[in-house]
């Protein structure tokens, strides 16, 4: 039974997150020591991955310059990236694997801690079976780690289950594009984003999330194209939006429908290509017809003249591209929404063209790339089905194993926090996920943790995750280990190693190849480095729907990346899917999908009625494993806060500093409030990157896409009420080093302008 | 750089910080920006706008020194004040019509942004400008701000009787903005009573 150790206060204490704001050496050092070298990479951030130069000094990352030679980025980078190089040396670094002990953690040896989980794991699975241990990933690992985890749950453990943190992100989208083109990937590059004539971004904030891809959208603006945004908050991309459409958390879906209303109803649709290149539109059309804009606008508060601008703008324009993120995907009908924004797209010939096309904005570093060979409960390497029996046989072939001996569909992440609480699932074994502070209901998470009779974590820090775990192996950073990722747009890119894992930390592909000696599977496991990895991954690619077999690490270098499908060395691959209006389904037409409205899982009522939405800042990523430990990416933002408008917090006597209770069907929590005129007054938002009483998660739902199996984050219901003091995590959560709140200062050194 | 200028468009700022941080990187100043971000009414907007050295023909804070400690140099940077002749009087930074200046109490010193000195003397790109992800801040040759901005570069800022010209650029845009400040505004209930 794996509660902490020992309390929180006393580990975070030990483990951190302590800030870093300095290089290794100081800046002293940096001034007078030139670094060794300059290594061209990748941000370990988000989707976008920005190219950057890596300073390395003594085998220690130091610093960074702009890599202006990346087309995608141009040197361009946000402030995650000019500060992620003081992860590296940071003193929280776990530099040996640790052993859960009476009074905490102990350091221990590789082979203690190898042999201790070889052997919790076979005999969870020796008494219970097989699928009584699950794994968990993370879509921030290289595709070639993510391979590996794959093929290391179906043929070391042989278990059903595993899956990963990007059930957090994209699979709602996935799961759309999949069934209406038969592919899994944005259709257009990010250079078409500037050639169109109208751009709308729907449940995307832009600036904070991707911000690189801001210059995109202003380029755009700049030859004149207008922009739409739609969104309950208004981000900073609002600012130059041509139209701004403040929608109701949860009503994405009418939007859409609205849109696609008033496109059919004006004509606007064009014919020709639906004619030629798709399938099922009449009973889309036809469902399409009950969503006129008074009715749309009683769904989301959206005016009906707004609804109908937007349409004949989308509809009128030669080209038009819609981007969309989270805020479409999660919801308990984010497959829906996705496909209504897949079905403008068709109806209005706006795909597989230059500056034409709908595009999801994929989240995590190799977020693309990490869903496409082999870590998600329901697939095989190259984006195939694991309940195919072509895909089950050939990647058999290219395993050594027989077809049978590959378990069928698991369960998804948090499906599997489910099954742990009923008794199901004994032992997890986790990396580059942190569900203490990403999944919903995060007190359900913790009893699930602590019902665990094994829970083994890899990480590099110790996570608000690892803290429950019984044995954690220090592992590696991206800048650790060679590896390939996917970025948003579909490019395959090139992750160098800068430097080796510092004291006794290995690199991640080692720990899961000396465990699989230890489970006896050595044979399936030969690899001595990511390169012999990615060899293998692009034979079990091949001839799958994420096709890399023609991807070389050489020539990604010289090409400065390689767009998939690229099925053979001579191919040049595919930066624009769909051109000529191809499809990748076998009849070669996309198809339309008919989407049902549903209502949220969390409905808003008497007791709680207001709309609580969830969403990131610019300065954190994700659960902020990392970026919580960076000194000036705390600075900027050292704490969630709860955004309301002033509609809802003057009558409750709210003002900006004062400390709100936001309750919901789950949980409380107390935030300080910032009164502002830039969210919808029905509805409130916190930032989710922090734990324990700042857990935004502790509010929210399982409510799950029954699809995509994403959680419904965006859509709450809460009530909010003036708290009378500060609350207790004020006192025991900080971490050493963050300033506490007081009255009167500003809650975050941006609210007042600069520092 | 020759033929590059700086620009200025607050109109794109999203308020990131990316060249706060950036800046805070140089090894001359260790970890302390040159540069601001602010909000211009948080409660209002959600506007922000950098603010670096304009470095003014005729700088107000170089002619406001006692100590001559601020210097500028031939290619028209204003560079941070001399450290030998610094007296940490702070009348460059009551001056500066900018309001760009900083006393660094610490040091005894006035400190503020060279363009990147260090950076464009060898033909690299100042730091802020090269990161911005949204080139609110740019640095680039003026044929492409016209060829590729529909804004003006504006460089003559006009301060009560005092007008100023300066090196840097900020960019206008070509016809007037309305300010939009209340998400309720663009609410439907608002028509309907909802």
């Amino acid at each position: 039974m794996a509660e902490r150790p020992i309390p929180y206060e006393e580990l975070i204490a030990l483990y951190g997150p302590h800030l870093n704001y300095t290089p290794t050496g100081g800046w002293d050092e940096q001034r007078e020591k030139p670094p060794d070298r300059l290594v061209k990479t990748h941000c370990c951030f988000c989707g976008q991955q920005c190219g950057i130069q890596l300073k390395v000094r003594d085998n220690q990352v130091v610093g960074f310059e702009p890599w202006e030679e990346f087309p995608f980025n141009q040197g361009m980078l946000c402030p995650k990236g000019v500060k992620r190089y003081l992860q590296n040396g940071h003193p929280d670094r776990l530099l040996d694997p640790l052993l859960r002990a009476p009074d905490g953690f102990r350091k221990a040896t590789w082979d203690e801690s190898l042999g201790f989980t070889a052997r919790r794991l076979t005999e969870i699975q020796e008494k219970y079976g097989k699928d009584a241990v699950a794994m968990y990933g993370g879509a921030s690992l290289t595709t070639e780690k993510a391979y590996l985890l794959g093929k290391f749950a179906r043929v070391a453990l042989g278990t059903r289950h595993i899956d990963y943190n990007g059930r957090l992100c994209m699979v709602s989208a996935g799961t759309a594009y999949k069934l209406a083109f038969g592919v899994d990937r944005s259709p257009n590059p990010w250079s078409d984003i500037p050639k169109a004539e109208v751009i709308f971004v729907i449940g995307a904030n832009i600036a904070e999330c991707a911000p690189i891809t801001t210059s995109y959208i202003w380029r755009c603006r700049d030859q004149g194209g207008r922009l739409i945004v739609a969104d309950p908050r208004m981000t900073p991309i609002t600012r130059n939006a041509d139209l701004y459409l403040p929608l109701r958390p949860g009503t994405d879906l009418a939007l859409l429908m609205g849109i696609l209303h008033v496109i059919l109803r004006d004509g606007l649709e064009n014919r020709a290509f639906i004619d030629a290149h798709t399938t099922g539109f009449e009973a889309v059309a036809k469902s399409a017809e009950a969503w006129d804009p008074l009715t749309v606008a009683r769904e989301t508060g959206v005016p009906p003249d707004a609804v109908e601008k937007a349409a004949r703008w989308i509809g009128g324009a030669g080209r038009a591209i819609i981007l969309h993120a989270r805020g479409l995907e999660h919801q308990s009908k984010g497959v829906e929404n996705c496909l209504a924004v897949i079905n403008i797209a068709l109806a209005t010939g706006n795909i597989g063209r230059e500056g034409a096309g709908c595009m999801m904005v994929t989240g995590q570093g190799n977020g693309q790339g990490g869903r496409e060979h082999g870590q998600k409960c329901d697939q095989l390497p190259g984006q195939r089905s694991i309940s195919d029996p072509a895909a089950r046989e050939h990647v058999a072939r290219v395993w050594g194993i027989a077809p049978e001996e590959i378990p069928q569909a698991g369960l998804s992440a948090v499906e599997i926090m489910e099954a742990i609480h009923r008794g199901e699932i004994k032992g997890l074994l986790s990396i580059c996920f942190n569900p203490m502070v990403s999944l919903p209901d995060a007190n359900y998470v913790r009893e699930a943790l602590e019902k665990l009779e094994f829970f083994g974590v890899v990480d590099f820090f110790l996570s608000e995750t690892a803290q429950f775990a019984d044995v954690v192996l220090a592992g590696s950073l991206q800048e650790e280990e060679e590896g390939v990722v996917c970025s948003a747009e579909g490019r395959v890119l090139h992750i160098q190693k800068a430097v080796d894992p510092p004291g006794n930390a290995w690199q991640d592909s080692r720990i899961y190849v000396e465990l699989a000696k230890r489970l006896g599977k050595e044979r399936f496991f030969p690899y001595r480095e990511p390169r012999e990895i990615f060899a293998e991954l692009r034979e079990a690619s091949r001839g799958g729907v994420a096709d890399y077999y023609g991807i070389t690490y050489e020539r990604i270098d010289a090409e400065l990346g390689v767009f998939w499908p690229c099925p053979s060395a001579d191919h040049p691959g595919t930066p624009r899917l769909f051109e000529g209006g191809r499809f990748f389904h076998p009849d070669g037409k996309a198809r339309f999908q008919v989407t049902d409205w549903r209502p949220s899982g969390d409905p808003v009522d008497a007791t709680f009625p207001i709309f609580l939405t969830t969403g990131r800042v610019v300065s954190q990523y994700l659960s902020g494993t990392q970026t919580r430990r960076i000194g000036a990416l705390v600075d900027q933002f050292p704490r969630p806060r709860l955004e309301i408008h002033p509609r809802l917090a003057e009558p409750a006597g709210i003002a900006t500093g004062d400390w709100v209770t936001i309750t919901t069907r789950r949980d409380a929590i107390t935030l300080e409030a910032s009164v502002v005129r830039t969210i919808r007054p029905d509805t409130v938002f916190i930032a989710y990157h922090w734990p324990g009483g700042q857990s935004a998660n502790r509010l929210t739902h399982r409510t799950l896409d029954p699809r995509s199996k994403i959680p419904e984050f965006k859509v709450s219901a809460c009530r909010i009420e003036k708290a009378a003091r500060a609350p207790e995590w004020v006192r025991t959560e900080l971490p050493p080093g963050v300033p506490k709140p007081r009255k009167g200062l500003p809650i975050v050194a941006s609210d007042q302008g600069g520092r | 750089m020759f033929g590059y200028e700086f620009y200025i468009d607050p109109e794109r700022c999203i308020g990131c910080q990316a060249c706060v941080n950036a800046c805070a990187e140089c090894d001359t100043h260790k970890g302390v920006p040159m540069i601001t971000v602010d909000y211009l009414d948080r409660a209002h907007s959600i506007a922000t706008v950098p603010a670096i050295c304009m470095h003014c023909d005729d700088p107000t804070c170089a002619e406001v020194c006692p100590a001559d400690a601020i210097k500028k140099g031939e290619d028209g940077v204003v560079q941070s004040a001399l450290k030998p002749r610094c007296i940490a009087c702070s009348n460059c930074v009551l001056a500066c019509p900018f309001g760009i200046p900083k006393m660094m109490s610490k040091l005894e010193l006035m400190m503020k942004c060279d363009m990147c000195y260090d950076r464009t003397s060898v033909g690299k790109r100042p730091m802020c400008a090269t990161v911005c992800p949204s080139q609110a801040l740019s640095y680039v040759t003026p044929e492409r701000i016209e060829r590729e901005r529909r804004e003006k570069p504006v460089n003559v800022f006009q301060f009560g009787r005092q007008t100023v010209t300066t090196k840097v650029y900020m960019m206008l845009p070509p016809e007037e903005i309305a300010l939009t400040v209340d998400i309720v505004d663009f609410l439907w209930e608002k028509e309907a009573g909802g």
